[in-house]
C-alpha cells in the first residue's frame, strides 16, 4: 500500500443551474489570451446534446481514454508507444479547432468609428485566428444552450446508446439537464502516458496533473489522448495548456475559481486518500461496469487506524490527513455514494464526481398511472432516463444511479416530513438504507451548502516542497522566460517578449 | 592581405566552424535560456488539411536523406575500401535512395509551401522564420535533386569521395579541406552553402524541434510504464515502513452507515 493524497471535485448537477459562471470566471483568470481563445478549460454544457468539442464522447472517432487489449494490458487507445511515436509527424486522432469553433470576436469599434449613415451600425464579428470578416457564426463553446438546435442532430449524443432515443424528441418527453465539465485530474491520466517528452505530469502531494510548459514540444499526443478534450493545444505559443485546479489557490487552501464564484453552490473540493500501488489494477478491470466498483477500491478510509499509520509512514501531512476525515468528497462518494465518476469507461480513474440530477416526474406518474413506491416516486418515472445518466456517470450500470436518486428523494422526502409535518419519519431514510442522522447531515452539506462545508482544502506544506529563501524577490507566477528581465524587447528565438507597461511622465 | 581572398576558402573552410559553432552554442544557449520557445509549431490543430500527407512525406523523406547524408558523407573512404564496396555502386544507392526520398520530402514540402502560403489561418500565424526557412529547405531539396542530373553523368564515384573527403577534413579540422570542392560544378556548390546556411538559422528557427524529435522516442521508450509523477519534496519519503500494510489484513468494512 503506498498512500497518496488528493484534491477531488464532486459536482452536484441537481442544483445546476446553467449560468455558466464557471466558465466564465475561469475563462477572464486562465484563457483570455491569444492562442487559446477557444479554450475553455471549464465549459457547461446542455444535456443531451454533442457537447464541446463536438461529439467528445465519441471514443469511437477520437481514439481517448485507455483500453484493455485482448491480451488483457492496459494501453491507451491511440495505440502503443510505438504507435504513439509513429504519428509524431500528424496525429490523425487531433480535433481541428473548428471541431470546437473558430474563435471570433465583434467589431465594437465601428458602432462609435462609422461614419453617419442611413442604417444603424452594427459589431460584425470577425475571426480571431485571422481577423478575417465571419459572415456568418456557426459554432460557439456553448451551442446547444437550452437543447439548442434540432434533435436529430443532437440525439448523436453518446450517452443514448442502448436507449429507443425517438421518443425523446417529442415535445412531451423532451428532457435537459446541465453538464459543467472541466480537468478530471485522473489518478490515471492517458494525457500524461501519450506525451512522448513527459511534460505532463501528476503532483505527488494533491495529485493535480499539469504541464511542464518548457518541456512541452508541441507534439499534441495528449490532446488526443484525454478522453475529455480537455487538454487544449495553444496555437500561439505552440505549447498544450489544460485546467490547472487553480493550483496557486488550491496550494494556499481556497478554492478554485470555478467553485469558489459557482452561484447555485454545487461544488465541492476536499482530500481523498488513494492507494497508488491498486491504481493499474483498477484501471485494468475487465468488465466495464466494474470500473466504477474498482475506484472506489482505490480509496482509502481515512478514519482506519492502520490506514492513518502508513499515510503517516507515506510522509503525507497530519492536517491532510485531519481535512481527508472531514472530506465532502469521502462522504459523497463512499458514505452515501451518490457521486459517480463521469465516463468511467475511459478507464483513467477520473477525479472529479457528478451527483445525478433529479428531474420532474413525467406527467404519467402525476396523473396515478404510474405506481409510487409506498409514498416516493419510482425514480424510473424521472423525466431524464436512468440508463442516460448510467451511460454518463457508471458506464451504463443503472444500479448505483438509481440508489443515489433515491436517496436524494428520500433526503426530500424526510426533510418535509421534519420541517412541514414536524414528524420525523425514520421510516424514510430505513428504506433507502440511511438514518435520520446521515439524512440530516446530507442535508447540511448537499442542500445547505456552507462554505466550510463544502471547501475542506488543507493548506500545501511549503516546508517541504520549497526553500522560502531562494524565493524572496521572485517573481512568482511567470509566464515563459521565467524571471529574465527581458534585455531586448524582440527575442531571437522566435518568441514575443510582452513587458510591463510602466506609467511615463506626463508632459 | 585580401589580395588573394577566395569565396571558396571562406564557404568551405571557413563557413563550416561558423556554423557548427553557431549551431552548438545557439542550440544550447535557446535551450538554456529560452526552453519555451523550443517547439514543433505544429499548425494541425488550424488546420487538418494536406498537413496529414504533406508532414508525413516531407518528414519521411528528410530523415531518410539526413542519415543518407550523414552516413555517406562521413563513413571514412577507407571503410569503403576494406569492404570492398566498389564507390560507383555506393554512389549508385545514393542516388537511387536519396533521389527517391528526395522526391518524396520535395512533394511533402510542396504541399506544406503551398498550405502556408494560401491557407488564411496558417498564413496569418506564420512568422516570417517560418515562411523563410520552409522555402529554404525547398529550394534546398530542389537543388539537391538538380544535382542528381549532373551525377549521373558521371557514375565512377570520383566526384562523391571529393566530397566525403571535404565533409571529413572539416571534421578533422583540416584547413585545406575547402580544395577537395573548389573545382566541382556550382550547383554543389550552392546546394553546400544552402546547406550551411541552413544550419547557421537552426537554433533561431522551429527547426530546433528535430533535436526534440530525435530524443523523444528515447525518453518516452525508456519511461517506465506509462504515467508520470513528479514531487516537489526536497528530501525523499522514508523507504523502510514498519507498517502492515491494510491489504494483507482482514477488510475491514467501510464506514458506511448505509450498508
Amino acid at each position: 500500500m503506498r498512500i497518496r493524497a488528493q484534491i477531488g471535485m464532486v459536482l452536484n448537477l441537481d442544483k445546476c443551474i446553467g449560468c455558466h459562471t464557471c466558465s466564465v470566471t475561469c475563462k477572464n483568470v486562465w484563457t483570455s489570451r491569444d492562442g487559446v481563445e477557444y479554450a475553455w478549460f471549464n465549459n457547461v454544457e446542455t444535456k443531451p446534446g454533442l457537447g464541446y468539442p463536438t461529439d467528445w464522447e465519441n471514443q469511437a472517432r477520437w481514439n481517448g481514454g485507455w483500453e484493455r487489449t485482448k491480451a488483457g494490458k492496459l494501453q491507451p487507445k491511440q495505440g502503443s508507444k510505438w504507435r504513439i511515436l509513429a504519428n509524431i509527424f500528424a496525429n490523425p486522432d487531433l480535433p481541428e479547432i473548428d471541431d470546437y469553433y473558430e474563435p471570433f470576436d465583434f467589431d465594437h469599434d465601428h458602432l462609435k468609428s462609422a461614419p453617419e449613415m442611413a442604417a444603424f451600425p452594427t459589431a460584425r464579428p470577425y475571426s480571431k485566428i485571422t481577423g478575417e470578416r465571419i459572415e456568418k457564426i456557426e459554432k460557439g463553446p456553448n451551442w446547444e444552450e437550452i437543447l439548442g438546435g434540432e434533435f436529430a442532430k443532437r440525439s448523436g449524443d453518446y450517452n443514448f446508446e442502448g436507449i429507443e432515443k425517438q421518443i425523446y424528441g417529442e415535445y412531451e418527453n423532451t428532457f435537459m439537464m446541465y453538464l459543467p465539465r472541466l480537468c478530471e485530474h485522473c489518478l490515471n491520466p492517458t494525457c500524461a502516458a501519450s506525451y512522448p517528452s513527459g511534460a505532463i505530469y501528476k503532483r505527488e502531494e494533491d495529485g493535480i496533473v499539469l504541464i511542464d510548459q518548457e518541456k512541452c514540444r508541441g507534439w499534441r499526443m495528449c490532446v488526443s489522448g484525454c478522453p475529455y478534450k480537455k487538454v487544449y493545444y495553444n496555437w500561439s505559443t505552440g505549447k498544450s495548456e489544460k485546467c490547472t485546479l487553480c493550483y496557486p489557490r488550491i496550494e494556499s487552501g481556497n478554492p478554485t475559481v470555478c467553485s469558489e464564484t459557482c452561484v447555485g453552490r454545487i461544488r465541492y473540493l476536499g482530500v481523498m486518500l488513494y492507494d497508488a500501488d491498486k491504481i493499474e489494477s483498477a484501471a485494468n478491470a475487465y468488465d466495464e461496469k466494474d470500473l466504477y466498483d474498482a475506484q472506489l477500491g482505490v480509496f482509502l478510509d481515512p478514519n482506519d487506524p492502520v490506514v492513518i499509520e502508513t499515510a503517516r509512514a507515506d510522509g503525507i501531512p497530519e492536517d491532510w490527513i485531519k481535512a481527508a476525515q472531514e472530506s465532502p468528497i469521502w462522504k459523497m462518494a463512499m458514505e452515501w455514494k451518490v457521486a459517480f465518476p463521469l465516463h468511467p469507461e475511459y478507464r483513467t480513474l477520473p477525479m472529479v464526481w457528478y451527483i445525478p440530477p433529479l428531474s420532474p416526474i413525467q406527467n404519467a406518474a402525476e396523473a396515478g398511472a404510474i405506481g409510487t413506491d409506498a409514498g416516493m416516486p419510482d425514480v424510473r418515472t424521472l423525466r431524464i432516463p436512468v440508463k442516460y445518466l448510467a451511460n454518463m456517470l457508471t458506464a451504463g450500470d443503472e444500479a448505483p444511479v438509481v440508489n443515489a436518486l433515491e436517496r436524494m428523494l428520500a433526503m426530500r422526502s424526510y426533510m418535509r416530513s421534519k420541517t412541514v409535518e414536524g414528524v420525523i419519519d425514520e421510516g424514510i431514510a430505513a428504506r433507502v438504507g440511511l438514518s435520520g442522522r446521515v439524512i440530516e447531515d446530507m442535508y447540511k452539506i448537499m442542500a445547505l451548502a456552507d462554505y466550510e462545508d463544502r471547501f475542506v482544502i488543507p493548506t500545501t506544506h511549503r516546508e517541504q516542497v520549497e526553500e522560502a529563501y531562494d524565493l524572496k524577490g521572485g517573481c512568482g507566477f511567470t509566464d515563459s522566460n521565467g524571471c529574465s528581465t527581458g534585455i531586448s524587447k524582440g527575442s531571437l528565438f522566435g518568441g514575443s517578449k510582452k513587458p510591463l507597461k510602466m506609467p511615463s511622465e506626463v508632459q | 592581405m585580401f589580395a588573394n581572398f577566395s569565396l571558396d576558402f571562406f564557404i568551405f573552410g571557413i563557413m563550416p566552424y561558423i556554423a557548427l559553432t553557431v549551431l552548438i552554442v545557439g542550440s544550447i544557449a535557446r535551450y538554456e535560456r529560452d526552453p519555451f520557445t523550443w517547439k514543433s509549431s505544429s499548425s494541425q490543430l488550424l488546420r487538418r488539411k494536406q498537413l496529414i500527407v504533406g508532414s508525413v512525406f516531407f518528414h519521411v523523406g528528410i530523415i531518410t536523406v539526413f542519415f543518407g547524408h550523414l552516413v555517406g558523407l562521413f563513413t571514412p573512404v577507407w571503410i569503403l575500401d576494406a569492404l570492398g564496396i566498389p564507390y560507383a555502386l555506393k554512389q549508385w544507392m545514393a542516388v537511387l535512395i536519396g533521389g527517391i526520398a528526395g522526391i518524396v520530402a520535395l512533394i511533402g514540402a510542396t504541399m506544406l509551401i503551398h498550405r502556408r502560403l494560401t491557407d488564411a489561418r496558417i498564413r496569418a500565424t506564420s512568422s516570417f522564420a517560418d515562411i523563410g526557412i520552409m522555402v529554404l529547405i525547398w529550394l534546398q531539396l530542389f537543388i539537391g535533386l538538380g544535382t542528381i542530373t549532373l551525377t549521373v553523368q558521371h557514375m565512377d564515384g570520383v566526384e562523391m569521395v571529393h566530397f566525403m573527403n571535404w565533409s571529413q577534413s572539416v571534421i578533422l579540422l583540416n584547413l585545406n579541406a575547402w580544395l577537395d570542392v573548389a573545382n566541382v560544378h556550382w550547383l554543389y556548390k550552392a546546394h553546400i552553402f544552402l546547406g550551411l546556411l541552413i544550419t547557421i538559422l537552426f537554433p533561431f528557427t522551429r527547426l530546433v524541434h528535430m533535436i526534440s524529435g530525435f530524443a523523444a522516442p528515447f525518453r518516452y521508450l525508456f519511461r517506465p510504464g506509462f504515467q508520470l509523477v513528479r514531487s516537489r519534496r526536497q528530501d525523499p519519503l522514508p523507504r523502510a515502513r514498519n507498517v502492515v500494510p491494510a491489504a494483507n489484513r482482514a477488510v475491514k468494512p467501510v464506514a458506511n452507515p448505509a450498508e
